[in-house]
């Protein structure tokens, strides 16, 4: 289909490029950035007077809760209604992703809801049990990104390194989350607000040890590592002198480590229960300045559903997780607002850097997706910069309808709100009150 | 962030739950102190009942056992005229699959009036205030290691029995500080009434120093800890602490922080000594302590029925 996105700000942070453009899409592609051929002649026409024209966003944690029912529609949904167009799932589903079939399944029950590009991470290990390696190379065959142990402790240190050993020689990406197995049993951070609370509390130690024990391993074997949702002010230091030595690891950190505290946790609110916890005040500080500095490469929905049941219980005995792929572009616009960044850098921690870190992992589609090129895929996310929303379970496509943004809790206003997501040129969503879809 | 309302409290800041003395007024703490001293002559009568709660039903909700808890609540009720109703939900629904919010609802539809709750997890009275009909109280028997208020108050009776004013006082409490919800009710009251010095006193694994931030001076040595105090309250160590990474051995605790009458001496010579009960002797405190002239071990079981009354007749009064 020829779609012509007109009138809007063209946004597109890998090349810098701000101003006023038309953008003319046919055959899933962007044929023009402004000088739009006068030949032509679109199907439909989508006016983006005040709206920014983006790059479709690049999720690199959002879960899916699959199987289930309609789960992956629901979700998928959730991603286009939220402006994401590419999203990366961590192997962690029912039966675990350590098996190409299982990829190959999931991979085409995605594209043929044609809402969202899925790509998958592949389990580390079998049965993510941390002991034994998949077949990686068959994995990636499939469509896998990379390879990732998710929530699961790594039997030991030489599992660990000799699984890291043999992904690198193919050069795939090791995507750990840095926590410590036996210091990770509490239910919040360690600090006042878990002490006067009275749960137990994850140290910021889980995370360090982890830190540089992987990164010890990165020495030894070269392997490249993401180093999945920072939580604390220690692990930005030390992923920050890692890249400066110059090795090959990157990091993500969560919209709910960039905009909240232990404090949020109030009166026990267990849509505040999340892994990794909330970390205090200068924790939070730290991440903010190290995805504004680079140290942190992307920010992440951490997207995860959990059922309404799963959350009316007890803090410490509520599912840890929120919603959050709607969310996404909201909370990165309010932290680029609050931290006086432009929109273009804002927007770059999810799009063309998420991208970056998925590297080649991507093939061809890496030189295009986040981003906005003449010839490259028309991956589109069309929003108004100027609309402000509250989270409500209502508004909510994803069958998660826990968020610490709710409003009834929180009160947040959220800035920027998606008109239009196109994936591969087509239109994977359009806000329903629009009438200017001609 | 919005800053919400203390669900404690009504909207004219009067008490309709009694979930944690952490953000209660001194006033509040105060008026539930000088109830508790009315009622102490009920209990000396030879009819030990007052009308305040007649018609009314009061479930103990006890999810995790406490037979000495729940028993000194059902007192307190059944001397407030109440209808006592003791669920031991430890072994009923909760084993059946019953969601904790489900066993609330059915009660609720019971016609429950007041909910006393006993949880293993910190903060669940709260979950249960939050979704219980408007007109049901909740008292919090103790949470995790979150608190237990009514303890903390009756502790609070019992220091101003024995000390009438709390202006001057040093108050150490010695034990497993981490892990004690008593603790944390004590740290809040005698904060909010006003005590000068607070002292935790234990070893590093059972007194982190993070306590800092509740307003405490941390103390790893015992005779440091106990050095001029006028109260000192002894916690239990839980079977569980006696061995493992927390501590070496019972034996151990007892050299470097068990209560003996020569660390006594050097409090304060009218210091009373106080302890939440159950005791275990030779563990945390010397016999001779538990039994000597500064314990008040004793009274502090009687003040807990009289402040239970107390709490429990002023939330009837209050409407959400």
């Amino acid at each position: 289909m020829k779609i012509l996105i007109r009138n809007g700000r063209v946004v597109d942070p890998a090349s810098g490029r701000d101003e006023a453009a038309d953008v003319a899409v046919a055959a899933g592609r962007i044929v023009a950035i402004g000088n739009v051929p006068a030949d032509f002649t679109p199907e439909r026409t989508i006016e983006a007077d005040g709206c920014v024209v983006a790059p479709g966003l690049v999720d690199l944690a959002a879960r899916l809760k699959e199987p289930g029912p309609g789960a992956l529609e629901s979700e998928l949904a959730a991603a286009a209604a939220g402006g994401v167009t590419s999203l990366v799932c961590p192997p962690d589903m029912d039966p675990p992703l350590d098996e190409p079939g299982l990829v190959d399944m999931l991979k085409f029950r995605a594209r043929k809801l044609s809402r969202c590009r899925l790509f998958p991470l592949g389990a580390l290990t079998q049965g993510l049990k941390g002991a034994e390696i998949t077949e990686m190379i068959d994995l990636t065959e499939a469509g896998c990104v990379g390879f990732s142990q998710a929530e699961s402790p790594m039997r030991d240190n030489l599992t660990l390194s000799r699984a890291m050993q043999y992904a690198s020689t193919r050069g795939y990406t090791v995507w750990l989350r840095p926590q410590d197995a036996s210091l990770s049993g509490g239910v919040a951070a360690s600090g006042a607000v878990a002490t006067r609370l009275g749960l137990s509390g994850v140290p910021v130690a889980s995370e360090t040890i982890a830190l540089h024990t992987v990164i010890e391993l990165v020495r030894q074997t070269s392997a490249r590592v993401h180093f999945c949702r920072l939580s604390s002010a220690a692990g930005v230091d030390i992923v920050r002198r890692a890249k400066a030595e110059g090795l090959p690891v990157t990091a993500d950190v969560s919209i709910n480590s960039l905009h909240l505290t232990d404090i949020d946790i109030g009166y026990f609110n267990a849509d505040m229960r999340l892994t990794p916890p909330l970390r205090q005040g200068k924790d939070r500080d730290a991440l903010r300045a190290g995805l504004a500095d680079g140290t942190i490469d992307a920010l992440v929905s951490d997207h995860t559903p959990i059922g309404h049941d799963d959350k009316m219980l007890p803090f410490g005995e509520a599912v840890p997780g929120a919603t959050g792929l709607e969310l996404l572009l909201s909370l990165a616009l309010k932290w680029g607002n609050e931290s006086k960044l432009t929109l273009a850098q804002a927007l770059a921690r999810v799009t063309s850097e998420p991208v970056r870190v998925l590297g080649e992992a991507l093939g061809s589609l890496g030189q295009s997706a986040g981003r906005l090129v003449e010839g490259g895929v028309a991956d589109v996310c069309v929003f108004d910069p100027h609309a402000e929303w509250q989270v409500t379970p209502e508004v909510l496509h994803s069958r998660g309808k826990h968020t610490p943004f709710d409003a009834a809790s929180s009160g947040t206003r959220m800035p920027g709100r998606v008109r239009h997501t196109l994936v591969a040129g087509t239109l994977a969503y359009s806000a329903a009150a629009q009438a200017n879809v001609a | 962030m919005l800053a919400r309302r203390n669900p404690q409290l009504n909207a004219h800041g009067e008490l309709i739950h009694l979930l944690s003395i952490e953000g209660l007024p001194r006033a509040i703490l105060t008026q539930i102190l000088d109830t508790a001293g009315t009622f102490l002559s009920v209990n000396d009568r030879d009819v030990k009942k007052v009308p305040l709660l007649r018609g009314k039903s009061v479930f103990n909700l006890f999810f995790e056992n406490s037979t000495r808890t729940r028993t000194t609540f059902e007192i307190a009720a059944k001397r407030l005229s109440a209808d006592v109703i003791n669920l031991d939900i430890a072994k009923s629904s909760a084993s059946k699959g019953e969601s904790l919010l489900d066993t609330i609802a059915n009660l609720s539809a019971m016609h429950a009036d007041m909910f006393v709750v006993r949880h293993s997890e910190s903060g669940a009275p709260y979950l249960i205030a939050r979704h219980c009909a408007p007109h049901v109280h909740v008292v919090n028997a103790g949470d995790g290691r979150h608190a237990h208020p009514t303890q903390g108050l009756l502790d609070m009776y019992t220091i101003r029995h024995y000390k009438k004013s709390f202006n001057e006082l040093t108050v150490a409490i010695v034990g497993d500080i981490v892990h004690s919800r008593v603790a944390r009710s004590d740290i809040h009251a005698l904060t909010t009434l006003g005590v000068p010095e607070i002292r935790a006193v234990g070893p590093k694994t059972l007194v982190p120093g993070d306590l800092r931030e509740m307003g405490v001076r941390v103390c790893h040595d015992m005779r440091e800890g106990v050095k001029d105090a006028d109260v000192i309250i002894m916690l239990r160590l839980q079977n569980e602490r006696m061995s493992g990474a927390m501590l070496p051995s019972a034996g151990e605790y007892f050299k470097s922080y068990g209560l003996t009458e020569d660390l006594l001496a050097l409090a304060e010579p009218d210091a009373i000594v106080m302890h939440p009960g159950p005791i275990n002797r030779g563990v945390e405190i010397d016999s001779r302590v538990a039994d000597g002239s500064h314990s008040v071990i004793l009274p502090q079981v009687t003040f807990g029925i009289a402040v239970r009354m107390a709490v429990m007749s002023i939330l009837a009064g209050n409407d959400a």
